[in-house]
């Protein structure tokens, strides 16, 4: 019998995953063992992985704790990326940690921790990360918006947000996980090319066929602007795959 | 009432490649009255895609001019019955490979049922409800009715748990589907798109015990946990594979179920025997 698995490109790197519990709903095993699992068991060498309990913490930097001491066994393959929240004392240290840590890149989340996106504290950090020359992560949903608990009111973040950002220093560098079609192209199209350079995306949020998103987006955002994102543990990691596979 | 069905339509192929059947019960194609210009390329995205998945029955459905004479959840008569016409072309075009479910819309009651009438005359194998008028609602006694008559399924379009209205539908969700399933325990019922947006756990609670309404897994939620109390609710034998708009979500929930070593009668279950059963397709 014919295998149609999709085939999955060497060294391939996940850019969005996630590892610890979610208030509204349960996630199955979010731990680092089952990710590891998943990614041997689907053939993803590596993955960054932020920490889900650090999107609700006040105190971020206890959430960063938390989650380098869960990844320490795991450093071969999975890469932390923790959070900074730039509207709490102390943030910098997080951004200096990161840098220290060997952290890829590290997240925040805006609309969770009260400040404004397109505001003076995102600025601020943007400008440290870009000085400590590690990638900002930028979510712009968690869940799809008709599936969320009365209670999950955070909003989705705007192209404006990603505009601002990927503008308030020359030398920041975004990962814009979770966007649809429409805000990577307002976003893309909205950017200077030097800006559009600075600005990577995941391909979580971007469907296949018979809308065919992701390959028009290859062609017109550039195939070199996206990464894969599978947004473990909130969603499957196959889907990662199949949209690659299906995009060509 | 005696189904008068063309067996060419009923007649899938087994699966390309040697592999087995894989039945998709939610695919959709579209015509050149859509207003898209792209709407050739679309349909002919869908079937390479499926085949590359393995897809050996598209199950489809055409919902009138897609909004762009009459609303897509609220077509007009004459769009859906250019709609259902150029669906029966499509099957004929590729026999075997695709067959066509018949779109009404429960406000037009004659219609609704000339149409389905037309459709099953000619070889269409299921009816398509969108979200003209809420699924609990009298009106859509007449349809279960024919549909339990012919031993054909309906296909609910639904958001899992229906908060609060939305723009441009009057949409429906399991309970509402429920409630005209107790009314017609000799009809199938399809509660659509259970990755398609909303809380699908609350759609699954409340099917639990609903031994007429299967559930198809098509939509772009992948979310992990999902497939399992699909499993825990309704079971492998009410699981019917699909896609919808999106074909690499649908992949991946296929990929997924056959990583749970299931078996392979839950695994020939939700690739298509569930499938040829309720639509009785002949494989």
């Amino acid at each position: 019998m014919e295998d149609r698995r999709p085939a999955v490109p060497a060294d391939l790197v996940d850019h969005n995953a996630l590892v610890g519990p979610y208030p509204f709903r349960r996630l199955p095993d979010p731990t680092p063992e089952r990710l590891r699992a998943e990614l041997t068991r689907l053939g993803i060498g590596r993955a960054w992985v932020g920490h889900v309990p650090s999107i609700y913490y006040r105190d971020v930097a206890a959430g960063n704790d938390e989650l380098l001491q869960l990844l320490e066994p795991h450093r071969s393959a999975l890469l932390p990326v923790p959070a900074v929240n730039p509207a709490y004392p102390g943030w910098e240290r997080e951004v200096e940690r990161a840098r220290v840590e060997q952290c890829p890149a590290v997240r925040t989340y805006p609309a969770h921790y009260g400040f404004a996106a397109g505001g003076p504290q995102m600025r601020a950090l943007a400008s440290a990360c870009a000085e400590a020359g590690v990638e900002l992560v930028l979510t712009v949903r968690l869940e799809d918006g008709r599936q969320r608990h009365h209670l999950d009111v955070a909003p989705d973040l705007l192209g404006a947000d990603v505009r601002a950002t990927a503008r308030s220093h020359p030398a920041v560098r975004l990962l814009v996980t979770n966007a649809d079609r429409a805000l990577v192209e307002e976003v893309h199209f909205g950017s200077t090319e030097a800006e559009a350079a600075r600005i990577r995306w995941d391909i979580a949020w971007l469907w296949g066929p018979p809308d065919d998103q992701l390959a028009a987006l290859n062609r017109s955002v550039g195939r070199d602007r996206f990464v894969l994102g599978t947004h473990f543990p909130f969603r499957l990691m196959e889907a990662g795959l199949t949209k690659l596979a299906l995009a060509g | 009432m005696t189904a008068r069905r063309s067996q060419q339509a009923r007649e899938a192929p087994g699966g390309a490649g040697g592999g087995p059947p894989l039945i998709d019960v939610h695919a959709h194609f579209l015509h050149e009255g859509c207003g898209l210009r792209d709407w050739a390329l679309r349909n002919q995205s869908r079937l390479a895609a499926g085949t590359r998945i393995g897809i050996t029955l598209h199950i489809a459905s055409i919902l009138g001019s897609f909004g762009h004479r009459s609303p897509t959840y609220f077509p007009s008569p004459q769009d859906l019955t250019l709609g259902n016409g150029t669906m029966r072309d499509i099957a004929r075009a590729h026999p075997g490979l695709v067959a066509g479910y018949i779109t009404v819309n429960p406000n037009y009651p004659a219609h609704a049922i000339a149409e389905i009438e037309r459709g099953l005359a000619a070889g269409m194998v299921g009816i398509k409800l969108a979200a003209s008028r809420r699924a609990s609602d009298p009106l859509l006694d007449p349809i279960a009715t024919v549909a339990a008559e012919h031993r054909v399924p309906v296909l609910q379009h639904a958001w899992q748990r229906r908060r609060y209205e939305v723009a441009n539908q009057e949409i429906s969700d399991a309970l509402d589907l429920l409630e005209l399933a107790v009314r017609h325990p000799a009809a199938s019922f399809v509660l659509a798109h259970v990755g398609g947006g909303g809380d699908w756990a609350h759609s699954l609670r409340a099917l639990r015990d609903a031994a007429n309404v299967w559930v198809d897994l098509s939509g772009s939620g992948v979310d992990r946990g999902m497939l399992e109390l699909c499993l825990e609710c309704v079971g492998p034998e009410r699981l019917l594979w699909g896609t919808d708009l999106t074909m690499d979500t649908g992949w991946a929930k296929l990929l997924a179920l056959e990583a749970m070593n299931l078996g392979s009668d839950a695994l020939e279950g939700f690739r298509w025997k569930t499938a040829a059963r309720l639509f009785r397709l002949t494989l």
